[in-house]
């Protein structure tokens, strides 16, 4: 997994996460988010077009990031994931509690 | 039939899902599916890394065979006694406040998954995943 600043757009710091979000790696997003975060940028873009694959331990660092960020007044915005990362978001009913929209473009109106 | 044992580590979850998804492409299952399958298995790994072995260490044995119409996959341990599918389902519709952290993995095995039973014997928890081949 690799995860990256790619810029900011409207006062929103702009990511691109890519590779598989499993058990292993979704630790390290939690962590280099947390950091992103407490260097003061609570508006936060993820372009997810590159991510392949999502388990339970990827989905539990985004909410714990989501919920980091509600706290502070902030927000996250998921963008372009694909649809098998997108049937794991829905089952879960985390499409429900986390923003997501097709493109970055949508994302970057609506943060 | 094809099986792999290894050390229940985190570090050997790549080689554990490899083993799984090879055979599932061997079979034919569309990459859409392979993930599922991975996803399933991925699921009940962690879940013995971190709870069956929570204390102490031990093996994983994966096991892949297959009847006229599944793929097979049976994942087994000896740590501690326990059904994962007696745990109740996440509540998936609670608010971002709301919702906790966790409980979603048995869950995905559930719904991604043909079939799933949960067997304890000789010492050994034994997960079984059933899914449907692609022709079947």
């Amino acid at each position: 997994m690799d995860v990256t600043q790619v810029g900011t757009n409207n006062n929103a710091l702009m990511i691109r996460v890519s590779g598989r979000m499993d058990a292993v790696t979704a630790p390290d997003f939690e962590k280099t988010l947390n950091q992103w975060i407490d260097d003061g940028n609570h508006r936060i873009v993820a372009d997810l077009s590159g991510l392949e694959y999502i388990s339970s331990a990827g989905l539990r660092s985004i909410l714990v990031i989501a919920k980091k960020l509600k706290i502070k007044n902030g927000k996250i915005i998921l963008a372009g994931m694909e649809e098998s990362v997108h049937e794991v978001f829905e089952i879960s009913g985390f499409n429900a509690i986390i923003p997501i929209v097709d493109t970055v473009d949508a994302a970057v109106n609506q943060i | 039939m094809s099986m792999l044992e290894l050390p229940a580590k985190i570090e050997n979850m790549e080689a554990l899902m490899t083993f799984v998804s090879d055979r599932a492409r061997s079979l034919g299952f569309s990459a859409r599916r392979i993930k599922e399958i991975e996803l399933a298995s991925e699921e009940a790994l962690v879940n013995i890394i971190n709870y069956a072995y929570k204390d102490c260490d031990g093996i994983i044995r994966i096991v892949c065979s297959g009847d006229p119409i599944h793929l097979i996959i049976q994942i087994e341990d000896y740590g501690s006694a326990f059904d994962i599918l007696s745990l109740s389902d996440p509540d998936t519709t609670s608010s971002l406040t709301e919702r906790e952290v966790g409980g979603l993995g048995v869950f995905l095995i559930r719904k991604l998954m043909d079939d799933v039973t949960y067997s304890r014997q000789d010492g050994r928890n034994i997960l079984t995943l059933f899914v449907r081949l692609p022709d079947a």
